[in-house]
């Protein structure tokens, strides 16, 4: 008998779970945020549901400030006939034009949080996948796979429910949620190698290649279009590439030459700075900023 | 560097790492986050962001001075850092040369016991860490108990802050002894004892000077070379609880889920529980092209030779060997919610993709988990582990979780218990037996049905359930409605309360225990009734909202009606028909409804009385209204 290995098992344990939350759940939804976990999120899916089509709908929660190469990826991908993608943005956030240059914080809590809160409610989603994984962060290294929402989509990290073998509850009273986490148990560098030996296709953002950037606050910042307001700043190109994608203006870049999947892990190998580092979202209110975020809401 | 060639052999490698989950347990101050910051450190997965966050947090909140207070790293949550405690089941990550582990970082003082629980549930092996200043604990005990309660077979003993006995070895011996009086007791026989200081790394991932006289291994080391139990195992019988039924057209009919133990192949024959039937393997379908065999672990996608009836919740077994299917067991139940166990409530119960209503009874004891007492216990707490009756409301497959010789069967003989009202995870648990009654009672197949028996009284059956507190005037509508009733020509039947506690049930009390018993029995016979087509009519407080789904749930949808007489308790105890009320405001009655015992009222009753506003007579017609607009 062949043995199972590392990743045979963590790809086996997702689509366990994937399954768990259809057969469960009454409206799932997935979360779809064209990163590399959402791709190998997307990528399980199909193979969970094989070779029927996916049993839910796809969700994007956009802020219209995303790098351009993602919104192409996300519309290749919406482009599939056997996939459903919905598109929301907040209409308060459009109106009052909130973006990360002006409005810091407020920025992620109108677009993501408040956002995805909208959406959720609009189409009465009652189980939404997400990518997160336990080693990305503190309070995440804390949470459930299925992480139980009130109806106010508050998380109260005191009052999770207990999660034994892979036994889930998925129970919950009208207007409350979960928020369902098949990467849970995955590493960077496992998602890294699944991409690798599944070749599944990622934004090629991940991958190192000039771009006009300019650094501030110690972030090296993609001018990825004229919305970019300039001070003074001269923009250079740079041979850069990122390990996590968000907001383009949010969204450090780092040096590199890894044109591969092979080189990127190399250079994760030697690497001496974890993949959040980049992101200025989990700067604002110190060491206990996500858990906070999510107590509000955010995914 | 040559990258390419490098990073190939390098990935080839990591291929054929095996994956090992373990658990860390110990008391509060016993240094179990300093322990896996230690590890995390060591085996380098801290990056320099993180280690700077680490110095900067050190400095602000740390208990180590100059040094880095690794704990700060682990304790995820705000209230963990700012109490130095760690209050919830943690997983992290990390790989050495030969493994990848996933840890379940648990917290150890009593009150979260259960979080320890639900890490173990899915660890191959368990790290106990004990102080070596305080020795083996209550706590240690506790632990051991429960992680070997939960299948764990492996044992680490971490004696830590060696640093802080200037690495006495007679200290640690003496701690290993009084360990081994304890493995012996409970039949722990795989473990060993390891002398570590997390603060300065000795003995975790290598050796230092000061503790020479260590001739055991690392912790590293143990856990690199400890036997894996899915490859220790000895072959098992395959099983597939069916997770979802993949049909995307009319000419597919797949049978998705994770095989729980064994390897199946096409053509393998195969028994479709709970109904037995036999079948062969079609195909095993995965997005990866058909598989010529299946192993324990995967989830998969299995195609059947026959048009069979199977489902979520059913089993796919070997058919030579198949798993046995029963409704009544003896189980040990931890309970892991502040509101207590109620025996003879419904319960959901949860085993691999099975989901039933089981009641649980009176413990027939409770596990004092520092002596291992037996101690009688009416009910089970907060965190206390019992033995008791499980009954579920049909059969289910199952295997019992405990396994001589190999690792638990944790597919089938592990469950959860959600409480109906608050959907809470309340419990977990892990099935003993079925007990030999329930193997033996067969229902009768009746060749009158129920719709003969209702065609034959020209009408549809149903259910009056009548409730509200004592007084409210239950009893005076239901006599009412009754007598409307059979004027019209209807065949009914009224149960009261007090009258059925005259003979059925004289032997109960007035516990809850006793009143959720009560209700069960009245909502069977109200079963029995209605199946001989009756419009059955019952009068009972009936305060819990758990029993009255109870008694919904035993009767085909739509036939349950719950009457909800709706009288302010400061009205029935204005009317006081009986001088109950009186009595129990004298203290002579106990436990009763509404003056020290709870009413939990109907929140969708289908029929709601104000008796503040409706007299009995109009109260009935709206009633008997009711009811003809439900034929």
């Amino acid at each position: 008998m062949r043995q199972l290995t590392h990743l045979d098992r963590l790809e086996a344990e997702s689509i366990h779970i994937l399954r768990e939350t259809v057969a469960e759940a009454d409206r799932p939804v997935m979360l779809y945020s064209i990163g590399k976990d959402s791709s190998v999120m997307l990528h399980l899916a199909k193979k969970a549901f094989f070779p029927g089509p996916l049993p839910f709908p796809l969700l994007h929660v956009d802020t219209t400030w995303k790098f351009r190469e993602m919104y192409a990826a996300r519309d290749k991908v919406a482009a599939d006939p056997a996939i459903r993608l919905i598109v929301y943005t907040n209409p308060e956030a459009v109106t009052q034009g909130i973006n990360p240059f002006d409005h810091g914080p407020l920025h992620t809590d109108m677009w993501k949080t408040e956002g995805l809160k909208q959406a959720l409610d609009q189409h009465g989603f009652d189980a939404a996948f997400g990518g997160a994984r336990r080693d990305e962060e503190k309070s995440r290294a804390k949470e459930r796979i299925f992480s139980f929402r009130d109806r106010n989509h508050r998380w109260d990290p005191k009052r999770q429910r207990p999660e034994l073998w892979a036994l889930y509850n998925v129970r919950k009273a009208k207007g409350e949620s979960i928020r369902v986490f098949p990467l849970s148990n995955w590493t960077e560098l496992d998602v890294w190698q699944y991409i690798l030996r599944e070749k599944i296709e990622i934004v090629p953002l991940y991958f190192a290649a000039e771009r006009p950037t300019v650094t501030r606050d110690g972030l090296i910042l993609m001018v990825d279009d004229d919305r970019f307001p300039l001070d003074r700043e001269k923009v250079e190109m740079r041979r850069v590439r990122f390990r996590t994608l968000g907001c383009y203006p949010l969204s450090g870049a780092i040096e590199s030459e890894a044109a591969s999947v092979e080189a990127i892990i190399a250079e994760m190998l030697v690497s001496t700075s974890s993949e959040r580092e980049g992101r200025a979202i989990d700067r604002d209110g110190g060491s206990a900023s996500m858990e906070k975020k999510k107590q509000e809401g955010y995914f | 560097m040559n990258a390419s060639a490098d990073i190939s052999a390098w990935l080839a490698e990591q291929e054929s790492k095996e994956l090992l989950r373990f658990i860390t347990c110990g008391s509060v101050d016993d240094g179990k986050s300093t322990l896996i910051g230690r590890l995390l450190y060591d085996t380098r997965q801290l990056f320099d962001d993180q280690l700077a966050a680490l110095e900067a947090d050190s400095k602000r909140h740390g208990t180590q001075g100059e040094k880095m207070d690794f704990a700060l790293l682990v304790d995820g949550l705000s209230a963990e850092r700012e109490q130095g405690i760690t209050i919830d089941v943690a997983y992290r990550f990390f790989a050495s040369d030969k493994r990848k582990y996933i840890v379940a970082d648990t917290p150890g003082h009593e009150q979260y016991t259960r979080n320890m629980v639900t890490g173990a549930s899915t660890a191959d092996l368990a790290v106990l860490l004990v102080d070596a200043r305080k020795g083996v604990l209550t706590q240690t005990r506790r632990h051991s108990y429960l992680a070997q309660l939960m299948g764990i077979r492996h044992f680490v003993l971490a004696v830590t802050k060696m640093d802080l006995v200037d690495y006495d070895q007679a200290a640690f011996d003496a701690i290993s002894a009084d360990y081994r009086a304890f493995a012996d007791q409970i039949g722990i026989a795989d473990w060993v004892a390891i002398p570590v200081s997390g603060l300065t790394g000795e003995n975790v991932a290598a050796r230092g000077a000061a503790m020479g006289w260590h001739d055991g291994p690392t912790l590293l080391e143990q856990l690199d070379t400890v036997p894996l139990d899915a490859a220790a195992d000895a072959p098992k019988s395959f099983r597939m609880p069916v997770q979802w039924v993949n049909r995307p057209n009319q000419d597919f009919r797949g049978f998705s889920g994770q095989i729980a133990s064994g390897a199946i192949g096409p053509g393998a024959e195969v028994r479709v529980l709970p109904s037995g039937r036999v079948t062969r393997v079609e195909r095993i379908i995965t997005a990866d092209g058909d598989l010529d065999e299946a192993a324990a672990g995967q989830s998969v996608t299995l195609t059947l030779a026959d048009q069979v009836d199977c489902s979520r919740g059913d089993v796919i077994a070997a058919a030579g060997d198949p798993p046995q299917a029963a409704d009544q067991f003896e189980a040990t139940i931890v309970w892991m919610a502040d509101d207590e166990l109620v025996p003879g409530r419904g319960y959901w119960l949860k085993l691999g993709t099975q989901m039933v209503t089981a009641t649980v009874q009176q413990p027939k004891y409770e596990v004092n988990v520092n002596t291992l007492e037996h101690l009688a216990a009416p009910s089970l707490q907060l965190n206390s582990i019992g033995i008791a009756e499980i009954a579920t409301d049909r059969e289910i497959v199952f295997e019992p979780y405990a396994a001589e010789g190999s690792s638990p069967n944790r597919a089938l003989g592990g469950f959860i218990l959600i409480d109906k009202l608050t959907n809470a995870t309340v419990a977990c648990g892990m099935l003993h037996f079925a007990l030999r009654r329930s193997l033996n009672i067969h229902r009768q197949h009746l060749d009158v049905s129920r719709e003969t028996h209702a065609a034959l009284k020209g009408q549809k059956p149903a259910v009056l359930w009548f409730t509200g507190l004592s007084g409210a005037g239950k009893s005076t509508i239901a006599n009412l409605v009754e007598k409307k009733l059979v004027a019209s020509g209807r065949h009914t039947f009224l149960l009261d309360g007090d009258n059925v506690r005259h003979g059925l049930n004289r032997d109960l009390g007035f516990t809850e225990t006793d009143r959720i018993e009560n209700i069960r029995r009245v909502g069977e016979v109200a079963r029995l009734m209605a199946d001989s087509g009756l419009i059955v009519l019952t009068a009972f407080i009936s305060p819990f909202c758990a029993e009255r789904e109870m008694v919904r749930a035993m009767l085909p949808e739509g036939e349950f009606i719950e009457v909800f007489v709706d009288t302010p308790l400061a009205e029935a105890e204005k009317r006081d028909a009986k001088g109950l009320y009186a009595k129990a405001r004298a203290g002579e009655l106990k436990n009763f409804t509404g003056i020290d015992s709870p009413y939990e009222a109907p929140e969708a009753p289908e029929i709601r009385i104000d008796t503040t506003q409706l007299t009995a007579e109009q109260a009935a017609e709206a009633i008997v209204e009711e009811l003809a607009k439900r034929r």
